[in-house]
């Protein structure tokens, strides 16, 4: 299973030609105390870019972003009882959503972890 | 960004930067928002113990009548605000609002007439940061010759002491603070003698908690920041968890809640008119109070609390259950202590009815809520 994260501090794990979709630690460190996660339906379909789902902490909402296209599969309603899961575990148990990937070949143009982490120390 | 180079720092700023704050452009100050404790975390420490605000930028000023006379002061600023003035009694403190002539609300501020033995004719304001040069000038060109505006930016830091421990906390420092009611206020020494830091204290704040805003020297400011910090109690807040506190608290925030489009009869601040205020005076914007309070008010600012987790932040659209638009939340996000999302907005009449069923247009979906009663927590204050 490989993860790629996008600039926008998405990952996606991918396993086969499904992805698990959900905001990196960086991300939910940055957003401070999680407290409201808007997931999309299954069977839901998005272009790479697409307005995916909304992570609210106290302060702001933000707009997650699909990291590649394809249809989402499951949703993790566990995070609409318990939203600070995503604060606890962003890149395990505080997963988005799952979709089929339409297009493989979008991931080439996210990063891997060692290049994200790159990323996120120059920012 | 080249802009954070112009903002003002308080004189505290090295205490922020040092605790680790987020530092974010507030009213062109750089002012932290949050500090590693986090809001959510601040917000409950501030309702549980004890929490630590610098509001040094907001305005604080004296009104100085030149007779001595308390009277000249007092009658100079009932000619810009809706609250009896004259009736302060020395230590007084009350919560009032410029108005245009309109009545559209300039900015609210706190009114206090000193209460320390040969000042008691002096009147001390304290404005909002983003409007204060505003207010200034408000003041220098409606208040007569004889009556001296000192502003107090230049010498005077202001701090806030909010929550159940507050009285404990600083009555370590000196235990006549303790005595103080909510919305009295008194000048004391907070330091080892009796001759240090000589602040002007006073029992109240914007948290709905009980506790104290205190206006300490530019010079003692540092210290007596780090003297209330020794207190396992107390924590620094940043103006993150100030926001969800005063949400909570059912309390007006300036340029959302309150502007100069509504008169403080229509955002629910009736209350800080007093009777004899409420007709046949002078004041700028006094006929607009009367119309409103004469008239049935076409909107007004209600609490409203969203079913489900879902926040509604400013400026989401309020529809009555048939799908007509009677408002737009002003204030909106999560409550720690109420544990789930909570708003203020206005809505028109015949929807002011606590109970009220409405739908909170939140990213094109509707999502049900109600009017309720505010505050959304209960308030703690010290009412003697």
């Amino acid at each position: 299973m490989t993860t790629y994260y996008s600039e926008d501090h998405e990952y996606i794990k991918v396993d086969g030609d499904i992805g698990t979709v959900g905001i990196s630690d960086y991300a939910q460190k940055a957003l401070g105390d999680i407290v409201f996660v808007e997931l999309p339906d299954v069977g839901t379909s998005f272009e790479k870019g697409d307005d995916a789902a909304v992570v609210e902490s106290v302060k702001a909402a933000s707009d997650i972003y699909a990291p590649v296209g394809g249809e989402v599969t499951e949703n993790n309603g566990a995070l609409e009882d318990a939203p600070e899961t995503v604060n606890a575990s962003s890149e395990d148990a505080g997963w988005f959503f799952k979709m089929k990937i339409a297009d493989a070949s979008q991931l080439e143009a996210l990063m891997d972890e060692a290049a994200y982490k790159t990323f996120c120390d120059g920012l | 960004m080249t802009d954070t180079q112009d903002l003002i720092k308080t004189t505290l700023h090295a205490i922020h930067v040092a605790a680790g704050a987020k530092m974010v452009p507030f009213a062109g100050y750089d002012m932290p928002v949050q500090y590693p404790l986090g809001i959510m975390k601040e917000h409950e420490h501030t309702r549980e113990k004890c929490g630590l605000f610098d509001v040094s930028h907001m305005g604080q000023c004296f009104l100085i009548p030149e007779d001595g006379d308390f009277a000249t002061a007092a009658k100079a600023l009932e000619k810009l605000v809706p609250a009896d003035i004259q009736s302060l009694e020395p230590g007084q403190q009350r919560y009032s609002q410029f108005l245009n002539e309109e009545g559209g609300i300039l900015d609210d501020l706190m009114i206090s007439r000193l209460g320390f033995a040969g000042h008691t004719h002096k009147i001390y304001l304290v404005v909002n940061a983003g409007c204060k040069d505003q207010d200034y000038a408000h003041l220098q060109k409606h208040i007569p010759d004889n009556v001296k505006l000192d502003i107090l930016d230049d010498s005077m830091s202001l701090i806030a002491l909010q929550g159940p421990k507050a009285a404990e906390v600083l009555g370590s420092l000196n235990a006549k603070v303790k005595d103080l009611i909510f919305m009295t206020h008194t000048d004391l020494p907070l330091g080892e003698t009796m001759a240090d830091c000589w602040c002007h204290v006073s029992r109240s704040g914007y948290t709905g908690e009980d506790g104290y805003e205190i206006a300490v020297k530019h010079p003692d400011a540092e210290w007596l920041v780090d003297k209330l910090l020794e207190h396992p109690d107390v924590e620094l807040i940043g103006l993150g968890a100030r926001d969800s506190l005063r949400m909570e608290a059912g309390l007006c925030l300036y340029g959302h809640d309150i502007d100069t489009t509504v008169s403080p009869i229509e955002a629910g601040l009736i209350w800080s008119v007093q009777k004899h205020r409420r007709s046949g005076c002078d004041y700028i914007g006094a006929a607009r109070i009367e119309a409103d309070l004469a008239n049935k008010q076409s909107k007004r600012l209600v609490g409203i609390l969203p079913e489900g987790r879902a926040p509604a932040r400013e400026h989401t659209e309020i529809q009555d259950m048939d799908g007509n638009k009677i408002g737009e939340i002003t204030s909106g996000g999560f409550g720690p202590t109420v544990g789930g999302p909570i708003a203020m907005g206005y809505v028109t009449r015949k929807n002011f009815k606590a109970g009220t069923p409405l739908n909170l247009i939140v990213r094109g979906k509707a999502r049900p809520a109600k009017v309720v009663k505010m505050p959304f927590a209960p308030h703690n204050y010290k009412r003697g």
